[in-house]
């Protein structure tokens, strides 16, 4: 006896369509399906369906009510013939993530049934080596729950007068800042629409690092504009040394440039301004924007902690580019002097001999330290410590 | 290149130059030579095939019936090769509103006075079949209710639903009081949610009968048995588990093509004499049909 289903006194106008589909879903093609309702005009309205949908019918009498009998068509079924699986959702089960992603898998999601047949979506950056970082989940939930609002994070309204040529600097380091930070808001942006969507914890961190940078540009851009000042200098040679990086089509090599060299130095940065910067607010935005970019540091050195470990002579291809990026500057001023000197009288404060010899040596200890840490992450990703101090000495003297 | 068998088809939609160019591909892909000739009206197209412009004509239910009549006139006989799985058994609805004083099951008597909503002159599933149901029922436009026509591309013969449409859209809109549509388009409506779920009741349905089917007419054509016989096994071997097939058999909505048969044109052929829409001979004989 087959399965009987009552739809009641639900039409397939009304959605009882459902609930046969779902019945049919538990017999083979060729099964039968026994169908009664009550709904005016059930039987026609069930006719038209399976009729559109390949499913064959037919119409009884029983104990003076029709019921129908559903066979079920091939087509559901067929549809799926071929089709393509993508993986798993979930990064944590083996073999989820591909080494390589299909562009027939296009959109859809990880772990979905692709119908053959779905249009070829092409993404340049296809390979897991490429791209991948394990981190990747983990970071973007730090960064999801670290967003933070300008408009209140920040005493906008904390009161402060700075020496007018110290306010002078502190326009001419933001006009700094936000180019660099257009640098690094370009860069994952340009990548975010290669990468493969298979690999959608890398996709989601490189948007979130996009939506940092563009917080950053906008707090920079308040902070300058906070009292009256226009955007100051900008440099051939800063532009020069940023568009190396915009250059880069690796996303490997980008991100090391970018992240662990760049951002990593302009995390030291944005901690020496919360350290010494004259003012509330300018304090109050470095800690706020280096706590973003630590977390882009980490990226950048998981990813390529993960691609060494797959790829060991990729370490070759690293150091030939710092030394790479380091040529194409040589005839570059490297950093603004402007931007230099304006570090120097922020860290002054004021502008008397005493501070500014003070402020003086901050700014080489803050080069130093600089230093110091590229070194540091360079042997953590496996340079020898000679290798490791070179190559962090080669680093362009625009700190990103 | 071989001569190609030449298929006419109407334009009743952009999508049909899609559909016939994969159709072209799909074909060549299997050595066939196959190409279409395009037609704005039905009319025209049986026309063409009976002068022998064409091999074989995708023909509308109305169409069939009035090659199949022009040929015997001309001492021919037209054949129908293949139909869609979705051509058989269709019927049509006519759909009231869920306070109509038109009961579900009963006499379509309450009908009478109503003002009732028709497809394009030309459409067999909107207009002549169920003008044709209504007759038989004793019901007469003009006489026992008013017939109001939701014309839209004359000489589509209906395969362009905007009049089906409009109907369902003025029955919801109260300017009528009933409507008829295909079965499928009353789900289609309903999905598209002009006729929104238990606003509506179905009151009466035609009998079932026949849609398309592609028509030869034999010894007219300069195309060899062989060609349109290559024809119809490559039609029906088309695979809905083909991933290059699917989306053309989709666009052209069937799951599988089968053989063409001839038994469900007899609805239709009742109402194209009652309502003297073709003569015997295959002559129009509506005189406010405009294609």
């Amino acid at each position: 006896m087959p399965p009987i289903i009552d739809i009641e006194n639900l039409g397939l106008d009304a959605g009882a369509h459902l609930l046969i589909k779902y019945g049919l879903g538990a017999i083979p093609p060729g099964g039968e399906l026994r169908v009664v309702g009550s709904s005016p005009g059930w039987e026609v309205q069930l006719a038209a369906w399976c009729r559109a949908q390949g499913h064959g019918m037919s119409m009884q009498q029983q104990d003076g009510h029709p019921v129908a009998t559903v066979i079920r068509g091939a087509a559901d079924a067929g549809r799926w013939h071929d089709a393509a699986h993508a993986g798993h959702g979930d990064a944590a089960l083996p073999g989820a993530v591909a080494d390589q992603a299909l562009s027939c898998w296009g959109l859809a999601a990880r772990g979905a049934t692709v119908e053959a047949g779905a249009p070829d979506i092409h993404f340049r950056l296809d390979r897991k080596d490429e791209v991948w970082a394990d981190t990747a989940a983990v970071l973007y939930a730090q960064a999801v729950a670290a967003q933070w609002n300008p408009a209140t994070a920040i005493d906008w309204n904390e009161p402060f007068d700075l020496p007018a040529a110290v306010e002078d600097a502190v326009a001419q380091l933001m006009t700094y800042l936000i180019e660099n930070e257009a640098a690094a808001l370009v860069v994952p942006a340009r990548f975010l629409g290669q990468v493969h969507p298979h690999f959608r914890e890398i996709q989601a961190l490189l948007a979130i690092q996009v939506a940092d940078e563009a917080r950053h540009i906008e707090v920079f851009t308040r902070r300058l504009r906070l009292k009256g000042r226009e955007p100051a200098l900008s440099t051939a040679g800063g532009q020069a040394s940023l568009k190396t990086l915009l250059d880069e089509p690796d996303f490997s090599v980008a991100g090391f440039l970018l992240s662990v060299l760049g951002e990593g130095t302009f995390v030291s940065l944005l901690n020496f301004l919360h350290l010494h910067a004259p003012d509330p607010v300018t304090r109050q935005i470095a800690r706020l924007t280096a706590r973003d970019e630590a977390r882009h540091v980490a990226f950048g050195m998981s990813h390529l902690l993960w691609r060494l470990q797959q790829e060991p002579q990729f370490r070759t291809r690293l150091a030939n580019a710092v030394q790479s990026r380091n040529d194409a500057l040589a005839n570059t001023a490297g950093l603004n002097e402007e931007v230099f000197d304006a570090l120097i009288l922020i860290a002054a404060g004021e502008f008397t001999p005493q501070a500014i010899a003070a402020g003086y040596v901050r700014v080489q200890q803050l080069i130093a330290d600089m230093a110091e840490g590229r070194r540091v992450r360079l042997e953590r990703l496996g340079f020898d410590k000679e290798a490791a101090l070179h190559l962090a000495a080669l680093h362009t003297r625009n700190f990103m | 290149m071989a001569k190609p068998l030449l298929m006419g088809a109407v334009a009743y939609a952009p999508k049909v130059v899609t559909i016939w160019e994969g159709f072209k591909e799909y074909f060549r892909r299997h050595d066939f030579e196959f190409d279409y000739m395009l037609y704005s009206n039905y009319e025209r197209q049986v026309e063409a095939q009976l002068d022998g412009s064409i091999d074989l004509a995708w023909n509308s239910p109305l169409a069939w019936v009035r090659a199949e009549r022009m040929a015997r006139a001309h001492g021919l006989e037209a054949r129908a090769l293949a139909m869609r799985d979705s051509d058989r058994d269709l019927c049509s609805v006519l759909v009231v509103r869920s306070d109509s004083r038109v009961a579900t099951t009963g006499e379509l008597t309450a009908l009478a006075g109503q003002m009732i909503g028709f497809g394009a002159l030309d459409s067999p599933q909107a207009n002549l079949i169920p003008r044709d149901h209504l007759r038989a029922q004793g019901l007469l436009a003009g006489r026992d209710y008013t017939a109001r026509r939701f014309d839209e591309l004359g000489g589509k013969h209906g395969d362009h639903i905007g009049g089906e449409r409009a109907a369902a859209l003025a029955l919801m809109a109260g300017e009528i009081d009933a409507a008829w549509m295909i079965d499928g388009n009353y789900l289609a409506f309903a999905r598209e949610g002009i006729l929104p779920a238990g606003a509506t009741r179905i009151v009466a349905r035609s009998g079932s009968y026949d849609h398309c089917n592609f028509t030869s007419i034999c010894g007219i054509s300069a195309a060899s048995d062989e060609m349109v016989v290559r024809f119809t096994e490559l039609l029906l071997a088309m695979n809905w588990q083909d991933a290059q097939v699917r989306p053309l058999l989709e666009l052209e909505g069937l799951k599988a093509w089968l053989p063409g048969r001839t038994s469900g044109y007899d609805l239709l052929i009742r109402a194209v004499d009652d309502e003297k829409f073709y003569d015997a001979e295959g002559n129009i004989l509506a005189t406010d049909y405009r294609y």
